[in-house]
């Protein structure tokens, strides 16, 4: 549908955006540390108690392509979009049990970045490197389709319908705001702007679950619509999945990317800012109500097919949705919370991105002997060239990359699981057989993704007998396999490996070394 | 913490923590991961099909099961 410029819309837009540009601004002088060191400026200080950790890792994992692909999927293929759910749920048993022994570790050792982890347990910078170019790779695209949510908002609001150019300014401006706060908060900005953003979000999705259902004659006709208009489509969406393939995919796509989850580097920079292990397990419950934002959010695919929505593209499903139902001032909210709801992780992302490079390339092969004061700045640089690059690729490239990219990403990242998550209980595996393992993990994946037309799904088949499964987990069990046969293999040769310098008793945290101390005394 | 013995090689160090409370984080892998169990249309709750609401009700199983394994094994 044709998007006409709404002033009322707009003008709420742009307030709220000033507000959290204020807030951005004065976010360096909260809790106030020395910026000029990166476990200030990348960490805000490793100080974040529960709450500040759960507006923090919730504005990582449900960010403004979340709310737009999300729902886009379940307009257009139906329940398969809603593997959403079942992933952001049973990431938080593993957040809980994995995720405090890596915080542990590395408070204790000051690490601040996953490739440092690499590097201290396998004494291997090879390994890090490896480490750090998989998290900005992963993490470039995913900035860029924070920019497409900013975009989608902007021209729903019907803004520069006439030229390119018009209709990227608002977004360049957007991001050089974001830039400079950024460069200048570090991570304290978006630990501040998280929570304008959640409560905008919450506002919104409250108001748009009971609203809607009520003018579209309830849940049971959105469904009934939704059942009816799926099989139509190209290829035929459907209301629930589909045999055998229907199933493992749905099964797969969820465990594969909660596995993924909290090895992105955005993620983990919410891990390492908490407080405490006990911070982190708290999350594990508190967290599951961004996923019940999110289950609602899906809803709404089907909500937009039950409203006869026709958006030019499934990603204008929620924004034409919020547009025929909402009156101008709310649809300024809604359309806030979204942009807002990108420039939250892709400053942490940027943060994220730019700690890796700092620590794990720039200090490991270029500058050894760097000073805190240097090592902060070069994080600062970085977090403004890595969000021009994903500026760039927005204005320039077609958005079809990114979100390719962004496919790959999840497959990429997975594959620094035996190093990080592995290696957080054992230390059996061989630097190198971790390394070969990696890169074998990254090119199955790529290769099965490519084949597939890019699509994440792949159909292996042994012996005539086909099983679809997303292919990061495909390529994660050839990562496993190498990695195991050559360590067996390091070991026969005598090859113990680089030093570790960590040791068991760094992988738990005070709370639970008190408690365990405590029940000794007991028995 | 300070007269503990601080070095994996040591017996100290070797300890592990675990608890069988842990066990209950299982769960909701078995009751998500296997479709099958749970893509069906009936029964519907206030028209939502069974897909649907099973899962959202998991959501509020699993935020359960956390704080139950967190506060017994704190």
């Amino acid at each position: 549908m044709p998007h006409n410029l709404d002033i009322t819309a707009l003008v709420i837009f742009v307030a709220l955006f000033l507000l959290v540009t204020v807030i951005g601004f004065l976010a360096g002088r909260w809790r106030s540390g020395d910026l000029d060191t990166l476990h200030e400026w990348g960490l805000g200080g490793r100080q974040f108690g529960t709450w500040v950790t759960w507006f923090l890792v919730g504005g990582d994992i449900y960010t403004a392509y979340t709310f737009i692909a999300v729902p886009a999927l379940v307009f257009g293929a139906g329940a398969i979009g809603f593997f959403a759910v079942p992933y952001t749920i049973i990431v938080f048993p593993i957040l809980f049990l994995v995720f405090p022994r890596l915080w542990a570790v590395a408070k204790k050792h000051n690490y601040i970045t996953p490739a440092d982890f690499a590097r201290g347990r396998y004494g291997s910078g090879g390994l890090a490197l490896a480490i750090a170019l998989t998290g900005i790779l992963a993490t470039m695209p995913y900035i860029a389709l924070q920019l497409v949510g900013i975009q989608t908002v902007i021209a729903a609001m019907g803004i520069g319908g006439v030229s390119a150019l018009a209709r990227d300014i608002p977004l360049i401006i957007a991001f050089v705001i974001l830039a400079v706060y950024t460069y200048q908060s570090g991570l304290r900005a978006p630990a501040l702007i998280a929570v304008v953003k959640d409560f905008l979000i919450y506002v919104t999705v409250i108001v748009a679950i009971i609203y809607i259902p009520i003018q579209l004659g309830g849940f049971g006709n959105i469904f009934d619509a939704a059942a009816k208009a799926l099989p139509q489509n190209d290829p035929p969406g459907a209301l629930l999945p589909q045999g055998a393939a229907g199933f493992s995919a749905y099964a797969t796509l969820a465990l594969g990317s909660a596995m993924a989850l909290f090895l992105y580097p955005h993620a983990l920079t919410g891990v390492f800012s908490a407080s405490s292990g006990n911070a982190i397990r708290r999350n594990a419950s508190l967290l599951s109500a961004y996923s019940l934002a999110l289950g609602f959010i899906a809803l709404l695919g089907y909500m937009a097919i039950a409203a006869g929505i026709k958006p030019e593209t499934p990603n204008f499903a929620v924004p034409d949705l919020f547009i025929k139902f909402f009156p101008s001032w709310f649809e300024g909210i809604a359309f806030a919370a979204i942009a807002i709801g990108a420039l939250v992780p892709a400053a942490i992302m940027s943060i994220a991105a730019a700690n890796l490079f700092t620590r794990n390339i720039y200090k490991e092969y270029l500058r050894p002997n760097i000073s805190d004061r240097e090592e902060s700045q070069v994080a600062k640089i970085t977090s403004l060239v890595v969000k021009l690059g994903a500026l760039f690729f927005v204005l320039f490239l077609p958005t079809q990359y990114a979100i390719q990219l962004q496919l790959l990403g999840g497959v990429w990242i997975l594959q620094t699981l035996p190093t990080i998550v592995i290696g957080l209980y054992t230390r059996w595996f061989h630097r190198w057989a971790l390394i070969a393992g990696w890169a074998v993990g990254m090119i199955t994946g790529t290769a099965m993704a490519a084949s597939q037309g890019f699509s994440s799904i792949f159909p292996l088949s042994i012996g005539g007998f086909s099983f679809s499964a997303y292919a990061s987990l495909y390529a994660l069990i050839a990562n496993l396999i190498v990695a195991v046969i050559l360590t067996l293999v390091f070991a026969a040769m005598g090859d113990a490996g680089g030093e570790d310098e960590t040791s068991q008793a760094d992988y738990v945290d005070e709370e639970e070394a008190e408690q365990a101390a405590t029940e000794e005394v007991a028995h | 913490m300070e007269n503990r013995p601080s070095n994996g090689a040591g017996n100290g160090g070797e300890r592990r923590i675990w608890s069988w409370w842990y066990l209950l984080l299982l769960l909701p892998f078995l009751g998500l991961l296997y479709p099958p169990l749970y893509a069906f249309e009936e029964p519907r709750l206030i028209g939502v099909p069974f897909f649907y609401w099973y899962q959202l009700a998991w959501l509020f199983i699993t935020a359960t099961l956390t704080t139950i394994v967190f506060r017994a094994t704190r």
